[in-house]
């Protein structure tokens, strides 16, 4: 594969980067990567990525753009509420950059489909917004072994990992278990920043990108901590466990789980 | 041993908004009846009843997590910065 001549001018500001040019270009442009909810972190992971170039950019999300989603979920606008997210993401995606293909998954990841969703990706990125998605993406991950992007957000504070399945810790080697539903404020309940979102959404991107670039240091074997309302980013050390549950040397966690869905307000929508 | 210790936003409730507090304690599990005596309420957010620190939730002396050091015996020292760091989901 080699670069048009319109790709050259789209891309040049960085493949004009030391460690990158069109051989990192070529490698950007043959990646496959999947998004995992286009909401608040997965909208900003989204358009860096098309920007960027990813050649494959598969999107998972089951939910329809509601306004109350706009104050952060860049990737929707005014006249996409009440479509669905995975629809007016493609849409956005595509309007920035038609050389990303856009892989659109209108459903709920469960036990079931999650290892043939991501099977055909290099790297996936976690932006749900709920524990029973975030535990079932990250065993998956490990049972496939594909690299994971993590990130979460609640009020002002945000958290983001890089996992290498196999060589650095997963989630569950830093919290080997979710919260007993009920008793963790979740989604709806809490509220956001819009920019924190953002701040955590951009990292993951940037992970991504220098995993497939092969540039630098990956946020593996450490948490990155943000703080909004200081500006403060934190890192803490993350070991990988040897009794973890499911990357340890002893797995007690062999198939996946659906766990209880934790969001009560979401539990009434749906009913 | 006076020690900082790092709230996160969804405990601040108990710290009056306050996302840095100084305690005493020798250790860990001292330093966690000193947050409770403080902060009536923290101390169940933190442990399950048995005591043990709750599996979402994880203690970190100066940026080392406690499950790999002494658990609650972990000792503390003047100076040393304690960060409470909860599982997050949202997106």
């Amino acid at each position: 594969m080699s670069l048009n001549n319109e790709q050259i001018e789209r891309y040049s500001r960085q493949i004009l980067l030391p460690n990158v040019g069109g051989k990192g270009q070529e490698k950007l442009l043959n990646a496959k990567v999947l998004i995992i909810g286009v909401g608040g972190l997965g909208s900003p992971c989204a358009v860096y990525l098309a920007c960027a170039g990813i050649g494959k950019l598969g999107i998972v999300d089951s939910d329809s753009v509601e306004l109350n989603n706009l104050q952060r979920q860049i990737l929707h606008s005014t006249k996409d509420v009440g479509r669905p997210k995975v629809e007016s993401a493609k849409e956005r995606i595509n309007a920035i950059n038609t050389d990303v293909e856009v892989i659109p998954f209108n459903l709920r990841l469960t036990s079931e489909n999650i290892l043939d969703i991501i099977k055909d990706y290099d790297i996936i990125v976690d932006g749900s917004d709920n524990f029973p998605t975030r535990y079932l993406v990250n065993d998956a991950c490990v049972l496939l072994k594909k690299p994971l992007s993590h990130g979460g957000i609640f009020r002002f504070d945000g958290q983001a990992i890089t996992i290498l399945p196999g060589e650095s810790a997963c989630y569950r080697c830093l919290f080997p278990e979710p919260p007993p539903p009920g008793l963790v404020p979740s989604c709806q309940e809490a509220g956001i920043l819009g920019a924190v979102a953002g701040v955590i959404g951009t990292i993951q991107a940037n992970e991504v990108l220098k995993y497939i670039l092969g540039l630098g240091e990956l946020l593996t074997e450490k948490l990155l901590v943000f703080n909004a309302l200081e500006s403060s980013f934190r890192q803490v050390k993350v070991l990988r466990d040897p009794k973890c549950p499911v990357c340890g040397e002893t797995p007690t966690i062999t198939k996946l789980i659906d766990y209880e869905e934790f969001c009560q307000l979401r539990r009434k929508e749906t009913e | 041993m006076s020690i900082t210790v790092r709230i996160p936003t969804p405990l601040q409730k108990f710290t009056k908004n306050k996302s840095e507090v100084t305690v005493e304690g020798k250790d860990v599990r001292e330093l966690i009846e000193n947050l409770e005596k403080n902060f009536p309420g923290i101390k169940e957010r933190l442990c399950e009843e048995n005591g043990v620190l709750r599996r979402f939730i994880n203690i970190y002396v100066n940026e080392e997590d406690i499950r790999f050091l002494k658990m609650d015996k972990t000792p503390l020292n003047d100076g040393d910065e304690v960060s409470i760091i909860p599982a997050i989901a949202g997106g």
